[in-house]
């Protein structure tokens, strides 16, 4: 993790991250462009490729609420980046667990923009306020996902032992 | 110890005894649907096949519903290249739950799914949509995944690591006012949860409220479940389902209703009475800033939407037909209509509202989504307010981040249609 691109508020919803005009477009390679489409501050930062690998988007509650559409994490992915946020949608929060968004629960986190924000242990620190929160961990059937490299992989990997089984 | 709706089912559809919140299951999935987005579901449904050397065939295609309606008909070319690309790929594998752009068969998926018997009680429905929660009307635990989850179902007929979640019981007595109904009483739910208050949680729905509500009404209900945060809501099935499923739907095969046990674990209880319950509006840009008529009337108002996967069915276009007949739509409002199938279409032909609609000035279009989620038809300018029947009035959700979306019953609509403001149908205009 690094330094904080981005501090969004509650309630940001997949239409905000990734609008409804853009969902015929759904290759991985072509999502990123579209990221806050609405929003030219964060649009634009993200297109002028002033926001290094691993910086951090903190959000408030509820983040990613709405659709289910996946463009709204794979634009997100796209820009490697990894979202912090107080909690998190389930259906975004299952979405990025499938494609391999990094993304952290942390009831209450607050961070400004340029911030260092990282994990240590169990929590997240601010390292420039010196606050911390504490990390709340998925759940063992959640990680197992993760830990196979993503829902596609899980599923081929389950797939083939079925094919051997017959 | 009792089990919810949704334990049952859940343990029923992984084959265990008996399975309680928090437990990890893979239940069989009944049925999967998906609608544009099966272009991307197909792309990473191939992926899992790629270098397996295993041939991809979905798991059992008998279960696969796909209904075009998000952008019917086709916008752009982007579009229709993606609906042609899923045409093939349903010819290919022989889907034979595939709604096409038409006016017979065609509509949204969210009413084309219990139009049609696809949905049982006890059911596990999974869908590309976030309001897929919707189908819990009719007993069935249904809920919205992501495309590469859906590619994941299709190769496997499961879906995989599902958390049994806990259970808001809510509970729901009193008689509606006039003008005020299902609607009404799902936006009171999510204004008095918030919009992450039941977030991995099912909110199933009792009382005596919900036993006499038409399953249209309940449609409505469990679909905008999902605006406070919830993975599904449910009506535990009972006569009316099956009215619904017999003579609606025209099923004939045996219905097995699923019913929480009476001594069911719930999180937590929420009582409403509706019999004093005012006509709700979620104000601009959250679906829990719900506010009664009489705090927000008089908004000027650009454009009215009627129709969507909540409120597009026969008796919400009977609501509004019921308060606009003989009246026109106020000049420098516009009133679009959007019927939520064909068959509804026909069914509101046949019962004249569409002349009512279109002699007060309204502006009929074919089945589907419509401009509910901005991707075309009915775009709002700068700085205009639509008032509209649908789902989300989350910034920019009808394609212009300046405009602002209030969301309302059908008589609120139509009510505000005829004022050219935000008007409550109850005071006549």
């Amino acid at each position: 993790m690094g330094k904080v691109a981005f501090v969004v508020g509650d309630d940001v919803s997949t239409d905000v991250i990734y609008p409804g005009r853009y969902m015929a477009t759904v290759l991985p390679t072509e999502t990123p462009q579209y990221a806050f489409a609405n929003d030219p501050a964060l649009n634009t930062k993200l297109n002028a490729k002033l926001v290094p690998p691993g910086s951090v988007l903190v959000g408030g509650k509820n983040f990613g609420c709405g659709s289910s559409r996946e463009q709204a994490v794979s634009c997100l992915k796209g820009w490697e980046l990894t979202i912090v946020a107080s909690d998190i949608s389930r259906i975004f929060l299952q979405n990025a667990i499938n494609l391999g968004l990094n993304i952290i629960t942390a009831p209450g986190v607050e961070a400004s923009e340029g911030d260092e924000v990282v994990v240590e242990g169990s929590k997240v620190v601010n390292k420039s306020t010196g606050k911390s929160w504490d990390v709340v961990p998925l759940p063992p059937a959640r990680q197992a996902i993760i830990d196979a490299g993503g829902l596609i992989a899980f599923t081929r990997k389950r797939m083939l032992e079925a094919q051997a089984k017959g | 110890m009792g089990k919810t709706v949704v334990e049952k089912i859940l343990a029923r559809a992984a084959g265990l005894p008996a399975v309680s919140a928090g437990d990890v299951v893979e239940p069989r999935v009944d049925v999967a649907m998906s609608h544009e987005n099966a272009a991307l579901v197909i792309n990473q449904f191939l992926e899992i096949y790629e270098g397996t050397g295993v041939t991809a065939h979905p798991w059992d295609v008998s279960k696969i519903a796909i209904i075009f309606d998000h952008r019917v008909p086709a916008e752009s070319p982007k579009t229709a290249s993606n609906q042609k690309k899923i045409r093939e790929f349903v010819d290919k594998h022989r889907i034979a739950r595939f709604h096409d752009i038409r006016g017979d068969v065609g509509g949204i998926c969210h009413q084309i799914l219990p139009e049609y018997g696809y949905v049982r009680p006890g059911q596990v429905v999974v869908g590309t949509d976030s309001h897929t929660t919707s189908h819990g009307a009719l007993g069935a635990f249904s809920f919205g995944i992501g495309a590469t989850e859906m590619a994941s179902v299709w190769t496997l007929g499961v879906a995989l690591n599902i958390e049994v979640p806990t259970t808001i019981k809510i509970e729901v007595n009193g008689e509606f006012g006039p003008h005020v109904g299902p609607k009404d009483l799902i936006l009171h739910v999510v204004g008095k949860l918030t919009a992450q208050g039941a977030n991995f949680r099912v909110l199933e729905f009792h009382g005596e409220t919900m036993r006499k509500m038409s399953t249209s009404g309940r449609l409505a209900v469990c679909n905008m479940s999902v605006e406070a945060g919830a993975t599904s809501g449910i009506v535990p099935a009972d006569e009316e389902t099956i009215r619904y499923l017999r003579e609606e739907a025209g099923v004939t095969d045996p219905i097995e209703p699923v019913v929480p046990d009476a001594d069911a674990v719930y999180e937590r209880v929420v009582t409403i009475d509706v019999s004093t319950l005012e006509p709700q509006i979620a104000c601009p840009h959250t679906v829990d800033n719900v506010k009664p008529i009489s705090e927000v009337a008089g908004v000027k108002v650009h454009q009215i939407v009627i129709g969507s996967c909540t409120n597009g069915r026969i008796d919400d276009l009977e609501a509004a037909a019921d308060i606009i007949r003989g009246k026109k739509v106020a000049q420098g409002t516009r009133m679009l209509v959007f019927p939520a199938s064909g068959r509804v279409f026909q069914e509101a032909l046949d019962r004249g509202y569409v002349s009512d609609f279109m002699r007060a000035g309204a502006v009929v279009m074919n089945a589907g989504c419509g401009p509910c989620l901005g991707v075309h038809e009915g775009a709002l300018g700068d700085n205009e307010v639509a008032v509209s029947t649908t789902n989300r009035n989350f910034k920019g959700r009808m394609g212009n981040p300046k405009s602002e979306v209030y969301l309302c019953s059908p008589a609120v609509a139509a009510a505000s249609a005829v004022a050219g403001v935000l008007a409550d149908p109850r005071k006549g205009n």
